[in-house]
């Protein structure tokens, strides 16, 4: 196996993630684009880590994902409240802080 | 070999379909069910890469804790069961050229390093004895420090998901 076949993996579904943040209005959505990001990098860290025969990248593969489950839990409660006071939770609407 | 790389190129296939309908279907509840084929594809590419332990905690925590909050978050958002028009901006456009740019860079960049770079063909077992004597060995303050995100993540979102 290549070491380039994982990487280019990862480098795809890092540009769909990229493409969803951009694309979505729906802040649920966002959130999910944000995690296929955070997985492409856990597949290149690993990836990285078989190459060089360390065991570093599984540890900081594990501390994204506690990483990741942290964001999503603040995040959907973020959300939940900006739906609580706009009752809607599309991102365009939260235009309070642009003068 | 062989079989490996079959696996591999099945399970990319799925993993970007999936990832696709990910940010292009017009249903939140099916966005995560499909998040959830690619989730479970990342875990299948952990085995590949001999990373057994991160792929169990994989399942556990994104298919098994993070989608569930997922679909709580579309259930009490009260996202509508069924299609839905207004899930995409009105520049969406401009998101195809944003993310071809970074892909011919992240592709340049990767062809010039790695080119025809090959993976080892046995590599050692990583034992999760190794991975923990990693975490709490020269990795122990990140730990710690870890440790106190999600206890203010947890503190975090209780606070504001909670009604006064």
């Amino acid at each position: 196996m290549f070491v380039n076949q994982f990487l280019f993996l990862a480098a795809i579904l890092f540009c769909i993630g990229v493409y969803g943040v951009v694309a979505r209005k729906n802040a649920v959505l966002v959130l999910m684009s944000i995690e296929l990001i955070l997985n492409s990098v856990n597949i290149n860290l690993l990836t990285f880590s078989l190459r060089n025969g360390s065991t570093d990248g599984h540890t900081f593969a594990l501390y994204i994902i506690a990483v990741a489950a942290a964001e999503v839990g603040v995040g959907l409660g973020l959300v939940l409240l900006v739906y609580r006071n706009k009752r809607s939770i599309s991102v365009d609407d939260l235009s309070e802080m642009s003068g | 070999m062989i079989a490996q790389n079959i696996g591999f190129w099945i399970i990319a296939l799925v993993m970007i379909v999936g990832a696709l309908r990910v940010v292009t279907t017009n249903n939140v509840v099916h966005a995560a069910l499909w998040l959830v084929v690619v989730l479970a594809g990342a875990a299948a590419q952990y085995i590949l890469l001999a990373a057994e332990f991160v792929a169990i905690t994989q399942v556990l925590v994104y298919i098994g804790a993070v989608m569930v909050l997922f679909l709580f978050g579309t259930m009490l958002t009260r996202a509508r069961i069924g299609a839905e028009s207004d899930l995409n901006n009105s520049y969406k456009k401009w998101g195809i050229p944003v993310a071809g740019a970074m892909f011919a860079a992240m592709g340049i960049a990767l062809v010039n390093s790695f080119g025809k770079e090959k993976l080892p063909d046995t590599a050692p077992v990583v034992t999760t004895q190794q991975i923990s004597d990693q975490i709490f060995g020269p990795y122990l303050l990140p730990f710690w420090a870890l440790s106190f995100v999600l206890l203010a993540a947890v503190v975090g979102a209780i606070v504001l998901a909670r009604k006064d």
